[in-house]
């Protein structure tokens, strides 16, 4: 009963964030407009340097699903922004004064992030299918594969909640997450082969969280190679531990704060 | 007796090496304003935040509504309302949204959760501006509007922090008459207040603090009885009749007039009679005034009365 009303609660507030983005919708840029210009970036720039036996489609073909991943950990940063912010406000002593659970405001922030993620794999697929990307699966495996994807940006995300309610500036959340992000994204399969680095380094990149869900991504978009499924339990196994970690610390960081 | 809503016994509170409040009691009866009066620092906030479960004590212990504010946090945020000091509503939300919201955070449904708000938003004249973005409203609305959000729960206990700090006077008026009325339907309110004139128009019992201790508590009536009623302030017309116009106000109150140290001199005068007799010598006397008034002892004239010391208020510290 108290869980089933906590999650109602949730999503109340879940509405608040929503309503806060059609405020200032700037604040969407990072699944709109970033995706876009990375996509752009890493085809004309990168592809044909990095590309698959010279075609700058089959680069593209191996560029989307890998792009997914590491926008999503870029997305991640504005929510532990957000609330690093937005903790300060009065509104939060309203919310700590009410007879709700704890982490009902941090879950509503969460729950809202689903939209932006919604967006960001739209986005990266729509235009990539406009540049020739194409799926040569069905569609309800292009389904699976962003239902994937967003199952672990929610979860992700509560990496960089509990990096917002520990350092003290928004500024200091960016600063954070990058040197978080930018390792895991760019040491991961998604935009190179494994296969092309140094032994140490492709110890790192199997382990990887983003290799997994690239990897899963490209076997339910493309039939790839390998196992699917080993690499879909991965990414589960990935989440339910993001989970599992960061959402009790990022609930301790925030009632510390108050 | 009547039952205790609010009952704190040596709450202490500090951050890092500051002593924000160093054992401090408070009670409240159902039903009734308790006012907490004290300059800035003095750990009224504090004090709030611990009943309103914002904040854990560090020692004592308080109960509102009979339960323990550290035990059942829950259960006391069942039936408190609180407003703060600087209004905590969501400036990107309108001000039905904002009431709505919390309607549904405390269990109402969509419907009368609507319902709720457009009562308070008419209570608080509100009505016009209720689709407008929070953001916009003046710092009145928006403290009308942090109040309506703290009584859509029709809460038993409404904490008001500073409640009129920053409003002008008639905004004030309309504030303390929202207040009597939460009264008159059973709600016990704490307030805080850096005004004596405040306590005394509101409050059945004040409590004052200072570096976070209690210093006085007593009804209004009692305590203005300690810091000896009223004032009177005198501003001669021509500088250099100051010291006779002294001797005219020492005669009648006894007691040695204080100046400011531009000329303004105030002293404690007994009696309802007296400002007519004041009149009248000074009349005799020949000395004209540009500023006459009698009104009650400002907050620092309380505390120097209370303790003997000025209070440490930096902001009036660094008016002068």
């Amino acid at each position: 009963m108290r869980k089933h009303s906590s999650l109602r609660h949730a999503f109340v507030l879940c509405k608040r964030n929503l309503i806060k983005v059609t405020r200032t919708p700037e604040q969407l840029i990072d699944v709109t407009l970033q995706p876009i210009i990375f996509l752009a970036l890493f085809l004309y720039v990168f592809g044909g340097a990095i590309g698959h036996g010279g075609s700058r489609h089959d680069y593209l073909q191996f560029l989307v699903p890998g792009l997914i991943g590491q926008t999503i950990a870029m997305s991640s940063i504005s929510i532990g922004q957000n609330m690093n912010a937005d903790i300060e406000k009065g509104v939060f002593d309203r919310f700590r004064s009410l007879p709700i659970a704890r982490s009902v405001p941090l879950v509503g922030a969460v729950l809202a992030d689903f939209f932006r993620y919604l967006v960001l794999c739209v986005i990266l697929v729509g235009f990539g299918y406009l540049l020739g990307f194409r799926i040569t699966t069905n569609p309800l495996l292009l389904l699976a594969a962003l239902g994937l994807a967003i199952c672990f940006a929610l979860a992700f995300a509560w990496v960089s909640v509990w990096v917002g309610m520990t350092v003290r500036t928004s500024g200091a959340v960016q600063g954070v997450m990058f040197l978080l992000i930018f390792p895991l994204s760019f040491g991961s399969n998604a935009f190179v082969q494994a296969s092309t680095m140094p032994g140490w380094l492709q110890a790192f990149v199997n382990v990887n969280p983003l290799s997994h869900l690239v990897s899963a991504m490209r076997g339910l978009l493309l039939g790839g190679p390998g196992p699917v499924a080993t690499q879909i339990g991965w990414t589960f196994a990935w989440i339910l531990g993001l989970l599992v970690v960061f959402f009790p610390l990022a609930l301790r960081g925030y009632i510390r704060r108050t | 007796m009547t039952e205790l809503v609010i009952e704190a016994t040596g709450l202490t509170k500090s951050f890092g090496k500051t002593k924000a409040l160093a054992g401090v009691d408070l009670a409240a009866r159902q039903g009734s304003v308790l006012a907490v009066l004290g300059p800035n620092g003095a750990g009224k906030t504090t004090a709030v935040r611990i009943l309103a479960t914002l904040l854990r004590a560090d020692a004592g212990t308080a109960r509102v509504s009979g339960f323990d504010v550290r035990k059942q946090p829950d259960k006391v945020r069942m039936s408190i309302g609180l407003t703060g000091q600087f209004a905590s509503v969501d400036d990107d939300l309108t001000g039905t949204q904002n009431l709505v919201m919390i309607g549904q955070l405390l269990d109402l449904s969509k419907r009368a959760a609507r319902q709720r708000a457009a009562e308070l938003l008419e209570w608080f004249d509100l009505t016009e501006a209720a689709n407008k973005v929070a953001k916009n409203y003046s710092g009145g609305m928006r403290r009308r509007l942090d109040l309506a959000a703290s009584l859509v729960g029709r809460p038993q206990v409404i904490f008001l922090d500073e409640p009129t700090t920053g409003l002008d006077p008639a905004k004030r008026e309309d504030m303390w008459d929202v207040v009597r009325s939460l009264v008159s339907d059973g709600s016990t309110v704490l307030l805080t207040t850096q005004y004596l004139e405040e306590a005394d128009a509101l409050a059945d019992e004040i409590t004052v603090i200072d570096h976070g201790r209690v210093i006085a508590h007593d009804t209004p009536y009692g305590l203005k009885r300690v810091v000896g009623g009223q004032r009177l302030t005198v501003h001669p017309a021509d500088p250099a009749r100051h010291d006779e116009l002294c001797d005219v106000l020492r005669a009648i109150s006894g007691q040695t007039p204080e100046d400011d140290g531009r000329g303004t001199v105030t002293v404690r005068v007994e009696g309802d009679d007296v400002l007519p007799d004041v009149v009248a010598r000074l009349r005799a006397a020949g000395i004209a005034v540009d500023e006459f008034s009698l009104h009650l002892p400002s907050l620092d004239e309380v505390f120097f009365t209370l303790t003997g010391t000025r209070s440490h208020d930096d902001s009036k510290e660094a008016l002068v």
